[in-house]
């Protein structure tokens, strides 16, 4: 079998993250098979969370705790990162500080060069996506493979991540089955068991040979220089030990400073994510492979990527953003991303902490600021959120910043001056709801507005408007007040 | 105790029934409401779509408007989170105004909010012999922390018949200009919260903003529904106008 980098069904899609953005969400709506596969799987995500949060108790004390953590860290990122990268140098590994995805490649390539390596055995790293390592790996011809069962399926089918911990969450099993079916030439029922255990020999013989480990990292933990992984796999483990060189892609906020720190987000990521008390496996990885040890890498590389992050620092909006632990629970939650899955976000971070990162990470408003739309601002992001990001008035801010950019259709401007002018005065506001009673004449049946032009055929391509009476409740309210005036004067009498 | 009504421009508009059972309940419970006449919008619609600057014209407006209140009570989450949570915000630049905001935010309460917490009332004496279900909204639970109030009176009513709304904490898909903007979006999440109301087999749904019961409401009408949609207020009235 032959596996080659996969990057996605789109190369380009990045390009178009904005403008895409609406055509996506009909394909993706029309996609029966999605749709069920990520209600289902987000569903049982969202009460795993919920039971796991109960169970535990003072979720909200251990909320808070988070978040100091992280605003902490993130305000002091200089220092954490300094103090860690002088821990992993001392412990014998190579940091390299990479200020933009082309820098974090190029860095890999070096060390890929140095060691003629042929093949990369990938752990699951979102940073790698971020960069679309896989794809300049193939360019290279290097082959790279993804040994978290989810992100070897979606390389079968050459596609990418849609969900941030549950890669392949859009897939059905029988959609796997034929992947399956399809690379090995041997026929497979969609069961569960049978497909994990091929998939688990055929990775198995991937580790033994790859001349790189790659990772990602969940924690660095600076007073040590340690790398955290968490995996429910184990291919984590296998990734970090077994191949010669171990590379760790990471970013750069992905920092807590003591193991007393690590001890809170980690119970916070297992639990918002999976609603595990623990994920299977917890590996803290501290230097390369000692005199003592039995086994592990005989490098650690460890390449600290920026990528717009540091762009968000001491912004009092949007450093928050940072905290981030790349749990998912916002995703989990959020109803937009229930019905259209993670592909329509069309960025390699979807679902609400997708629609807020990439725009900031690629400081672009015009394609990617589009995302901020894609949310209703129902805030169920934010009330799931282990550190409480305010996603929900993030994605407010980043909209604001689109219409101070000039980055919205003139039509839309010139309908919210008019809106400032007509609603900022009462007069004009009861001038204009006035006329608009006569306006809206021509589109009412039957008391109802069931049909009308743009925009508001936005609203009837799904529902019904009623119709604007005649009164007002302030024309109204004379009238109620000589009613409330006349019930009081008869309670009196009675008295 | 006195109080002023925030209609809320969409039931101004659209649903000024909704006004006239708060009023009547208010004034039954020894409120004396007034309707300051200057009122308009609260500049969500502006503010949700970025238009900050607009947005704070329109709060000015607000702000002014009920500036020598006691309380201002407002049937609609939305519309009281929004000043809440954000007319802080849209007057950091200014400190005059600023304080004003923080008052408005300080005597301002959404309806069943007020009941429960202002007048300590969670028992109207209604009774109401329906299948009512109860959509909790996004910004009254999420902006406001308003989660408990609503059900706290429903359950006081006498021969309701309660069924919970299966995914109840789940955004109905309106979001304001979401509704128009992302319409296939929000397509997708209304046509989900019509399938649970159905569900329920509820004759009636209760909602605490006009936002998102025009938003199911219109739905439910689209696919002939037999549903009454009412606001929290017109069944409390309802109840105590029927016994």
């Amino acid at each position: 079998m032959s596996v080659q980098a996969g990057h996605g069904q789109d190369t380009n899609m990045d390009e178009r993250i904005g403008s895409g953005l609406k055509q996506r969400t009909k394909q993706a709506l029309q996609d029966e098979f999605l749709r069920k596969a990520v209600a289902f799987t987000t569903d049982k995500l969202k009460n795993g969370r919920l039971q796991a949060m109960d169970a535990f108790g003072d979720w909200e004390a251990w909320r808070d705790r988070g978040r100091a953590i992280r605003e902490h860290t993130n305000s002091h990122l200089d220092y954490y990162l300094s103090q860690f990268a002088d821990n992993v140098a001392g412990n014998g590994g190579h940091v390299y500080f990479c200020s933009g995805a082309d820098d974090a490649v190029k860095t890999f390539m070096g060390i890929a060069d140095r060691h003629k390596a042929k093949l990369v055995a990938k752990g699951k790293s979102m940073v790698s996506e971020e960069i679309h390592l896989n794809h300049h790996l193939e360019d290279r011809g290097i082959e790279a493979i993804e040994t978290d069962l989810g992100e070897y399926i979606l390389q079968l089918a050459r596609e990418t991540p849609s969900h941030l911990i549950i890669p392949a969450i859009h897939k059905n099993k029988q959609q796997i089955a034929d992947l399956f079916t399809d690379a090995s030439g041997q026929h497979f029922e969609p069961e569960t068991k049978v497909l994990a255990e091929y998939a688990r020999k055929k990775l198995r013989n991937y580790f033994l040979e790859a001349d790189i480990g790659l990772t990602g990292c969940n924690f660095g933990v600076a007073e040590s220089g340690s790398i955290t992984l968490v995996s429910n796999e184990g291919n984590g483990r296998m990734v970090s030990t077994l191949p010669k060189v171990h590379v760790v892609v990471m970013g750069m906020e992905r920092l807590v400073p003591t193991f007393e720190d690590l001890e809170v987000v980690l119970n916070l990521l297992a639990r918002s994510a999976t609603g595990q008390k623990l994920t299977t496996y917890t590996s803290i990885l501290t230097g390369a492979r000692h005199p003592e040890d039995l086994d592990g890498p005989e490098e650690l590389h460890v390449i600290i990527l920026d990528n717009g992050r540091s762009a968000q620092l001491g912004d009092p909006i949007f450093q928050e953003v940072l905290n981030c632990i790349r749990c998912a629970a916002c995703l989990n939650v959020c109803p937009v991303y229930r019905h259209v899955g993670g592909h329509t976000y069309g960025s390699v971070y979807s679902g609400p902490i997708g629609a807020v990162l990439t725009p900031l990470l690629q400081q672009d408003m015009k394609e990617a600021g589009t995302l901020s739309y894609a949310s209703s601002l129902c805030g169920a992001c934010y009330e799931a959120c282990p550190v409480k990001i305010p996603l929900h008035d993030m994605l407010v801010h980043l909209r604001h910043r689109k219409v101070k950019m000039k980055l919205t259709s003139l039509p839309e401007r010139a309908a919210f001056k008019t809106f400032q002018t007509v609603f900022g005065s009462v007069t004009l506001y009861k001038l204009a709801t006035k006329s608009g009673y006569y306006l809206q004449k021509p589109l009412v049946r039957g008391g109802m507005i069931k049909a009308g032009p743009a925009p508001l055929s936005g609203w009837t391509q799904s529902r019904f408007m009623p119709m604007m009476p005649k009164q007002s409740f302030r024309d109204k309210w004379a009238a109620l007040q000589a009613e409330l005036a006349a019930k009081k004067a008869a309670r009196e009498e009675q008295r | 105790m006195r109080v002023s009504l925030f209609i809320t421009c969409l039931s101004d508009l659209l649903y000024s029934e909704v006004g006239e059972s708060v009023v009547r309940i208010l004034s039954d419970y020894g409120c004396d409401v007034d309707f300051p006449e200057a009122q308009t919008c609260c500049g969500q619609p502006a503010f949700n779509s970025g238009y900050q600057d607009e947005a704070r014209e329109v709060a000015r407006n607000l702000i002014r408007a009920f500036e020598h209140s006691d309380y201002v009570v407002s049937p609609s989450g939305s519309c009281t989170g929004m000043v809440h949570h954000y007319y802080p915000y849209l007057f950091e630049n200014e400190p005059e105004w600023k304080a004003k905001a923080e008052a408005l935010v300080g005597k301002m309460y959404e309806f069943s909010q007020f009941l429960v917490q202002v007048l300590g009332v969670t028992d109207l004496g209604a009774s109401f012999p329906h299948k009512v279900t109860y959509h909790p909204s996004c910004h009254a639970m999420r902006l406001l922390g308003v989660k408990e109030e609503p059900m706290k009176l429903l359950s006081c009513v006498d021969s309701i018949d309660f069924v919970e709304l299966p995914k109840k904490e789940d955004c109905c898909g309106f979001g304001g200009t979401f509704s128009v903007k992302m319409a296939d979006m929000s397509e997708a999440m209304v046509c989900e919260k019509a399938v649970n109301v159905c569900s329920t087999g509820a004759e009636v749904l209760v909602g605490t903003d006009m936002g998102c019961l025009m938003n199911i409401g219109g739905r439910l009408n689209k696919e002939g529904q037999p549903v009454r949609v009412m606001h929290l207020a017109q069944l409390l009235e309802e109840g105590r106008t029927s016994r």
